[in-house]
């Protein structure tokens, strides 16, 4: 038996509105907009806003030592902290409005920040 | 040793749903052993028993099996009163009350494979709203609405297609003797 004979005319019409539907809810998948800021705090004041369309090495001093954060083109990320367990580091690289690294034995934080600010953090 | 006071008559009807119910069960415990990248991305072969059986056998029938195919798979897997439970029961409710309008649209016209693909988006729909309200209170359970659309298309379509062949092959099943 040939499985097209098994489709009546109606369930294209219920695919075809499916798939619709999917199309319609794409945008959620990059609703946020986009990575365009890195907000970078030490010790909650904010200690640098910087664009990510262009690559830099920032050092931020904190009280157990310095901070290493690298930011390139619509990312960026915390390469080497002092603190014992390293989350931040090992968080790698953030590219979506929201996320957010912390290290919180160094007091610094880099945030990544887009046109609107849809959440407070994300974090997985 | 005392006579038992009750009496439980059990009528073909019971065992029809207790057989249907099995092999719906069945399935959602294969449905449990298939790995998936997302929680939530399911095949959900066991709709496939509900939709035969609301098709042959009428809505009520249906919502009995797919009741007691969530009561005793969650049994089985372990996940009884837990919130994967509550989720694949407001899915279930969902996707039922949604068949319960459905299975009026015009056979000539509609066939499983349509409710079956409105069934899943049902499906899915009531439990991001539960997880919404209550796992995640949160907006950010919508971001992978898309994903979830998505799969409730393809697996529903899937699932309807299985179902209509299952139906064209077998013939009704007459009354038990």
């Amino acid at each position: 038996m040939r499985w097209r004979t098994l489709l009546r005319p109606g369930d294209w019409l219920v695919m075809a509105l499916g798939a619709a539907l999917v199309a319609a809810s794409l945008p959620l998948l990059w609703q946020g907009g986009f990575a365009e800021r890195a907000i970078v705090r030490q010790d909650g004041q904010v200690f640098a806003e910087v664009d990510l369309r262009n690559r830099r090495q920032l050092e931020v001093p904190g009280p157990l030592g310095t901070t290493l954060i690298s930011v390139e083109p619509g990312r960026a990320r915390v390469v080497a902290d002092p603190g014992p367990r390293q989350y931040c580091v090992r968080q790698g690289w953030l590219a979506r409005p929201g996320e957010i690294a912390i290290c919180a034995p160094n007091r610094v934080s880099v945030q990544i920040a887009g046109r609107t600010r849809t959440y407070d953090s994300l974090s997985y | 040793m005392t006579a038992s006071v009750t009496e439980l008559t059990v009528t073909d009807e019971d065992r029809r749903i207790a057989w249907l119910a099995t092999a719906a069960v069945a399935l959602a415990l294969v449905d449990a052993a298939i790995p998936s990248p997302l929680p939530g991305v399911k095949p959900g072969l066991a709709n496939i028993v509900t939709l035969v059986v609301l098709l042959r056998h009428g809505w009520t029938t249906a919502a009995w099996v797919s009741g007691l195919r969530v009561l005793a798979g969650s049994l089985l897997l372990g996940n009884f009163l837990a919130p994967g439970f509550f989720l694949s029961l407001t899915g279930t409710v969902f996707s039922l009350a949604v068949l319960a309008a459905a299975r009026f649209l015009p056979p000539r016209w509609f066939g499983p494979v349509s409710l079956s693909i409105l069934a899943a988006f049902a499906h899915i729909g009531g439990q991001l709203l539960l997880a919404r309200l209550w796992l995640i209170p949160h907006d950010g359970v919508f971001l992978l609405t898309p994903v979830f659309a998505a799969a409730a298309l393809a697996f529903g379509t899937l699932n309807g297609l299985i179902a209509a062949r299952l139906l064209a092959e077998t013939p009704a099943m007459e009354p038990a003797s």
